[in-house]
């Protein structure tokens, strides 16, 4: 082992990070929209909504040690708020037309009335994320509730905001959601020109998010996350409340689940309970999984890859698709915990190590790494 | 009166449910997800009883001890194949359980038609029982007669015979266990065979009271497990009352209000039962740091 | 005498109905190396887990004017008592460096947390120097030795700037080297702090206390200083049992050897 290259790398590491991220944005912002079709661009538009929320969950399950199974709550608080405001919008001064559709003289239901606003809007997409995980974690958090508790009932909560919304056929469009959207934010949502603009913003979003994760990673704050995913316990005894260190991640990861659902409704046009219950909340960890929880990359790229999956697999071999993500499960989280971005580190350790000594599924080794960057 | 009898029933089957997840769940520490699966499986071991059978009065009690073994045996394969690598990272088999599930529950849809299938209710299950006025559905009455034998007989199985105390034995302290000569691994094959095969019994029940598709499964696992959380890990009092108080309840909620906004309500009333117990109804005091 | 005491009154502590801990009162001041020793099951660990929250108990235990128990145990920490585990408790998978920093935080506004690190803090070389990891610094705590892990966390306190060291059996599997740099660490420390340790180690007792304390089941059983408390016929007869003088003198030839 020689130490002192290891260290020099690490220090390095992160500004190697800040570069791929460059290039990801050039990829994104630059090259995609000049060389995919109107088509394609909208749905790495999609693939980049999924890839925001993505980054949030490895923040939180990554190095929060939060496996967090209902990121569907929050990915539906921010779709919903801006589908409200998209469906008023593309109304006008009329009530939406799926609510006359039961009741022609049906009044607009009190909690829609505000999304009028567009200030409103874009505050609901951020603050209801912040309140409701806040609230939830710090109910949780402080009473310690963690491992498989937390997971189940962060789940629990997504299938029951989902049921939720397909018994309110009248206040919610139920299970056929809400779409039909014309204008988004004055912008005809048709003209390709405005379809580009959402697009970018979306895949902007996304930079920003891993920027964010990028500071959090290298900060104290990130040290301290993985200190206390490890050892909660010990954490309490250096003076810390492990719950504050929980919470702020959480809350974070519950406001880029939202930002990503804001910007799905836009681009894909619609939004229903079917894309916010437990199978799609546990489709946005499949892809977190995948690319490699603890990483910088691995979840926006494992997300990528897997709404790819989702779009084009789960199309044209609708049967085959649900034992692949099955399998996906299976065989990442058994055999490469840390995803494949874990797997450059582990040849390295391979070829370093005599064959013989086959390694364990123990993640320590590629853990270590990220845990620098 | 009706709440409270339809909820106890609905309770009864939650318990059935929850019983074999308390078990594995209370033995390793991991959830599986795919109990769920399990359960579904039941019920269709159920109907499949009933091809070869075709007299739904014998069928049932036919299908109770098959659909316990079928269901059992997969969750012996599982744990040989796939849980056993995974005892030190709990959250971990949660993850790859969901995806046996998924497995699963996509198998079953393309075997089975993909409305689901229908198991004949033996005759002598048709009957009302009236309380107070109240006809009872003799199928409700037979969920929790069989929830009841269960239980006594799993408790009597733990407490009286020897593999039930080697059960216990390596709950408590598995490396005691296994200092005093116990093969723990043996004990974690034969309690997931016994806790898959209680989910197996729990899908005979839940195929006489609602459908048997694919997705039954997964509408049971989060309530079987915030039964089992809040009932308090590895004990079987805790889980008893914490499903039939679940089960009414949910029953209560949805005479009040509708079915959907029960389950919301029922949620919050485990996080708020959660921040007053944070380990459950009963807890089992230990000087661990963790 | 600098500083404030730790003064322990009337502790008591119940598991279910069984009384572990049931009444002990000792102090320590700084400017000594206090000692808690017992056979197994006297209540030792017990009393540094309710002194740092970590167990309920009645009772009191102050330092200085401050009341500990009733507190969270985060509040304890930053009321200046740190302790250490049987089992080294640090963070594997960080390094050295990485583990202090994170001790040193708890002073740190919470913006300054979302900063990287730029340099090493004073504090946490003068913690290096002293317990002689400074070599360490990007090591991940993992791989350190298990005599290094100890040091690693008694570093950690004296970042973290605890006036009260609770230190839990500090040189369990150490080898002989080992133990003695641990107590001239602990005597070097102790000019400026409450140094408490619980230990079952008798002959490093012996060489590094000032004064002791003998728990038995739950209760004081002698409390003085090492001589006083060796020369208890209580701590004799819980120690050697009633087997009888043979033994005793035996015992003491033994002693005599190791002194």
């Amino acid at each position: 082992m020689t130490k002192n290259q290891e260290s020099g790398m690490t220090k390095m590491k992160p500004w190697i990070s800040l570069g791929g991220i460059g290039v990801l944005a050039v990829l994104l912002l630059a090259v995609a929209p000049l060389v995919l079709s109107d088509h394609w661009l909208n749905n790495l538009g999609k693939y980049s909504c999924w890839a925001i929320a993505a980054v949030g969950i490895g923040l939180a399950w990554g190095r929060g040690g939060m496996l967090v199974m209902g990121q569907g709550v929050f990915f539906a608080l921010g779709a919903y708020s801006m589908a409200m405001h998209l469906t008023l919008e593309t109304a006008g001064d009329r009530v939406p037309g799926f609510m006359v559709l039961y009741d022609p003289l049906a009044p607009l239901p009190m909690f829609w009335e505000p999304f009028r606003s567009t200030g409103f809007t874009l505050l609901a997409i951020v603050l209801l994320p912040v309140v409701v995980a806040g609230a939830l974690g710090y109910a949780l958090f402080k009473r310690r509730v963690k491992g498989a508790y937390f997971a189940i009932l962060t789940q629990a909560l997504a299938v029951a905001l989902a049921t939720l919304i397909s018994s309110t056929i009248r206040e919610t469009g139920g299970d056929t959601g809400l779409s039909d959207f014309k204008y988004f934010f004055g912008f005809v949502l048709n003209d390709p020109a405005n379809r580009l603009m959402v697009y970018l913003i979306a895949a902007g979003l996304l930079i920003v998010c891993l920027l964010a994760v990028w500071q959090f990673y290298r900060s104290r704050f990130g040290e301290l996350l993985v200190a206390t995913r490890d050892a909660e316990e010990r954490v309490r005894f250096l003076g810390y409340d492990p719950a504050n260190v929980k919470l702020v991640a959480f809350v974070v990861s519950a406001l880029m689940a939202s930002i990503g659902g804001a910007m799905f409704v836009p681009i894909v046009g619609i939004i229903t309970p079917a894309e916010i219950g437990a199978a799609a909340s546990i489709l946005m960890i499949a892809g977190v999984a995948l690319g490699g929880r603890a990483s910088l990359f691995g979840p926006a790229l494992g997300a990528m890859a897997v709404g790819w999956g989702q779009s084009s697999l789960g199309s044209t071999w609708p049967d085959g698709w649900p034992y692949v993500l099955g399998l996906l499960f299976i065989v990442v989280i058994l055999f490469l915990p840390y995803g494949l971005s874990s797997l450059p580190a582990r040849f390295a350790a391979l070829r370093r190590r005599p064959p013989k000594e086959q390694p364990a599924p123990a993640p320590a080794p590629a853990e270590l790494e990220e845990v620098h960057s | 009166m009706a709440p409270l009898l339809n909820g106890s029933a609905q309770g009864a089957l939650l318990l059935l449910a929850a019983l074999g997840l308390s078990l594995t769940f209370g033995q390793m520490g991991v959830i599986n997800m795919a109990h769920g699966e399990f359960l579904m499986i039941g019920a269709f071991s159920a109907y499949l009883v009933q091809q070869v059978i075709s007299a739904s009065d014998l069928s049932i009690p036919v299908a109770l001890p098959v659909a316990f073994v079928v269901a059992g045996l997969f969750g012996l394969v599982l744990e040989v194949t796939i849980i056993r690598w995974m005892y030190r990272r709990p959250l971990d088999t949660l993850l790859v359980t969901v995806g046996v599930g998924l497995i699963l529950q996509q198998a079953a849809l393309q075997i089975f038609p993909s409305q689901g299938v229908p198991v004949e209710k033996p005759s002598w299950l048709d009957g009302q029982l009236t309380v107070l006025g109240y006809g009872w559905p003799l199928r409700q009455v037979f969920t929790i007669l069989l929830a009841s034998v269960c239980v006594a007989v799993l408790s009597a199985w733990l407490k009286y015979t020897s593999f039930g105390r080697r059960i216990r034995a390596t709950v408590h302290n598995r490396d005691l266990a296994e200092t005093a000569g116990i093969s723990t691994r043996t004990v974690d094959r034969l309690t997931f065979f016994v806790g898959s095969g209680l989910a197996g019994v729990a899908g005979v029940a839940a195929s006489l009271i609602g459908g048997t598709n694919s997705q039954m499964g997964a509408q049971y696992i989060i309530p079987a497990f915030l039964v089992v959380a809040a009932g308090g890990i590895g004990q079987l009092k805790g889980t008893i009352i914490a499903a039939w108080a679940v089960g009414v309840a949910l029953a209560f909620f949805a005479y009040w209000t509708t079915g959907s906004l029960a389950q919301v309500l029922a949620f919050i009333l485990v996080i708020v039962f959660l921040q007053l117990r944070p380990q459950g109804l009963f807890t089992v005091r230990t000087r661990s740091l963790v | 005498m600098t500083g404030a005491s730790l003064v322990v009154t009337d502790l008591r502590v119940e598991f279910s109905g069984f009384v572990a801990v049931g009444g002990v009162s000792f102090d320590a001041h700084p400017g000594e190396v206090r000692f808690l020793i017992g056979p197994n099951g006297a209540g030792k660990t017990t009393c540094i887990d309710a002194i740092t929250g970590l167990t309920k108990a009645t009772g009191s235990a102050r330092h200085g004017d401050q009341e500990l128990l009733g507190r969270p145990v985060h509040k304890i920490v930053r009321l200046g008592v740190g302790r250490t585990f049987q089992t080294a408790s640090v963070f594997d998978e960080l390094t050295v460096l990485q583990n202090l920093d994170i001790a040193a935080g708890r002073h740190r506004s919470s913006f300054s947390l979302l900063r990287a690190r730029r340099g090493v803090d004073p504090s946490i070389e003068h913690a290096l120097e002293e317990t002689g990891l400074t070599g360490e610094l990007t090591t991940p705590a993992g791989i350190l030795s298990h005599g290094q892990k100890q040091w690693l966390e008694i570093a950690m306190l004296l970042v973290q700037d605890a006036k009260v060291l609770l230190l839990d059996e500090p040189v369990a599997g150490m080898s002989q080297d080992e133990r003695t740099a641990t107590g001239e660490l602990l005597q070097r420390i102790a000019a400026k702090r409450i140094v408490l340790v619980v230990e079952h180690d008798m002959d490093f007792m012996r060489r590094f206390a000032t004064r002791v304390t003998v728990l038995h089941q739950g209760q004081v059983l002698s409390q003085g200083t090492v001589a006083e408390v060796q020369a208890d016929p209580k701590v004799q007869e819980v120690y050697l049992g009633t087997a009888g003088a043979a033994t005793t003198a035996a015992m003491a030839v033994v002693l005599e050897k190791e002194g």
